[in-house]
């Protein structure tokens, strides 16, 4: 088990486009201390920094100010999901878990395909799939890396909602038998309550932390009992202010480049 | 991928039958033809007569002793060219500070003519046959360089993010992440550059080497030989479209299947 501290981080984008001249802070000042085996979600409205701050977790973000500290003298192996599949379109399903494993996987990356529903795609090519099934295949994939760390950026977007229910309570199973520190980033309240152990709101314009709670509260939950009901209750009202959720951005922030090639992993 | 390939097969060889056999025999009548209006067998030879001629230094196997040298000098050239162009290519694609300071190189070595290197290279290193190799490379590796460095500035950011991640080691990144987006960039440059290659090696054997299919085109241009320019040059024609549609394509094929898959 692993845990990290973040320092004061805080991360500026240059100015983009031809309008504007400011720069823009998407995370300012963040300190937070993630005891080994939590599991973290991270909420907040778009554009507010959450996927940067998983970047800057995973060491692909380099232009960011403070310090990301482990609680061990190690790098973590880190498993991650990104918002898009990140799949090598030339690679079956199987062949891209076993590319981020060990040797002698390929029995685990089958059972673990099984847990997310993939049983029998093993040898597509991802374009054989739909946008749904590569991001199952991404979930697999990040387990698979046996992670101490487990990085998931809206892991089950997109799914349908009892096929995403099933999925939460694998994701809880594993983390309780594996107990891999987890950091998730989820636009969906309900989710972060009944899953982790502590939840973490972004402000939107300040970057800053608005709230942080812990959630003591055994597994499986469910949102009409009263404690998590209060907790669903006071995030719903932060979200008050938070602009209109928009659907279709949140790459812009990070990687600009990186858009159009995940457009065109989903589509091809 | 069953469907696919099914609905191929029965489709490619009437389309052989029906279009290439037939345009590729109206050509020869065409040639019949006008050679027969011109009425003048030196100056512009009959197939009949161009395949005799060839027929003819094919038994005495100076035709296949040229195809033999000209295709090796090819050959080596060709090799020199890929490793080069194809590591000066990469180089510049993945190097932002290595494409801004050598790029504008690249540009003017594409832009050199071919006459000027392989005359330039003959004086600097004799007219010898590293002179003839390292000329045909000059000319070729810079179109090679090109077409790789494209294709290693489209290199998929994402999918190198993601095995960055999850600590996948260089080679097997290299082997089955970078490697298999190089592949297409790989062939069109050697599709683009055996056609380039093997011209260039005529003109380098024409002006100074003793042999191969070049020197034998300028023995034949000193007696007028039009026959024998056209046979020599029919057998070479007839070898290189053997190589791209019986080694280039299948491999392009192969390494594009995921493609359409």
């Amino acid at each position: 088990m692993i845990g990290l501290t973040l320092e004061g981080i805080t991360r500026r984008f240059p100015a983009e486009g031809p309008g504007e001249t400011t720069e823009k802070t998407v995370l300012q000042d963040i300190s937070l201390a993630i005891e080994p085996g939590a599991f973290v979600t991270v909420v907040g409205p778009s554009g507010v920094g959450k996927t940067t701050l998983l970047r800057i977790i995973a060491g692909l973000d380099h232009g960011f100010q403070g310090r990301v500290a482990w609680s061990e003298n190690r790098q973590p192996k880190i498993g991650m999901v990104f918002q898009e599949p990140r799949l090598a379109p030339w690679l079956s399903v199987i062949d891209n878990l076993l590319l981020i494993a060990a040797p002698g996987a390929r029995a685990e990356a089958l059972d673990l395909l099984d847990l997310v529903e993939l049983a029998g795609s093993e040898n597509a090519l991802p374009r054989q799939l739909s946008g749904g099934m590569q991001r199952r295949a991404a979930l697999a994939r990040a387990l698979l890396a046996k992670p101490d760390l487990l990085l998931l950026d809206e892991p089950l977007i997109s799914l349908d909602s009892t096929r995403a229910e099933r999925l939460r309570s694998h994701l809880v199973g594993y983390w309780q038998a594996r107990k891999p520190t987890i950091v998730m980033v989820t636009h969906d309240f309900v989710e972060a309550v009944e899953l982790s152990s502590r939840v973490i709101a972004l402000a939107p314009e300040s970057g800053r932390i608005a709230l942080d709670r812990t959630i003591p509260l055994p597994h499986p939950r469910r949102v009409t009992d009263p404690a998590e009901a209060a907790l669903l209750d006071e995030l719903r009202d932060l979200a008050r202010d938070w602009p209109a959720p928009s659907h279709t951005t949140e790459e812009g922030e990070a990687a600009p480049r990186a858009s159009n090639a995940a457009m065109r992993l989903l589509t091809i | 991928m069953k469907a696919a390939a099914a609905l191929e097969v029965p489709r490619r060889r009437p389309d052989w039958l029906r279009f290439k056999l037939p345009s590729f025999i109206a050509l020869l009548v065409l040639w019949q033809v006008s050679a027969m209006l011109i009425a003048d067998p030196a100056l512009f030879p009959t197939p009949l007569a161009t395949l005799e001629t060839g027929y003819l230094h094919l038994m005495t196997g100076e035709l296949l002793f040229s195809l033999a040298v000209t295709l090796a000098r090819v050959a080596v050239a060709f090799f020199f060219a890929m490793a080069l162009g194809s590591a000066i290519g990469i180089a510049l694609g993945r190097s932002q500070p290595m494409d801004a300071i050598f790029g504008g190189w690249l540009s003017i070595a594409l832009n050199m003519p071919a006459l000027v290197t392989i005359v330039l290279c003959y004086v600097w290193f004799g007219l010898s046959e590293t002179a003839a190799i390292v000329a045909v490379t000059i000319n070729k590796a810079p179109t090679v360089a090109a077409i790789m460095r494209e294709g290693a500035r489209a290199l998929d950011r994402q999918l190198l993010e993601a095995t960055q991640v999850f600590g996948v080691s260089r080679w097997k990144v290299l082997r089955h992440v970078v490697l298999p987006q190089l592949a297409p960039s790989f062939i069109a440059s050697a599709r683009a550059g055996l056609a380039l290659t093997w011209k260039i090696v005529l003109v380098v054997e024409l002006l100074g080497r003793p042999n191969g299919i070049g020197f034998q085109i300028r023995t034949f241009f000193n007696y007028f030989d039009i026959a024998g320019i056209l046979a020599y040059s029919l057998a070479f024609i007839a070898i290189v479209l053997a190589i791209e549609n019986f080694i280039v394509q299948p491999v392009e094929r192969r390494t594009g299947r995921w493609r359409t898959a």
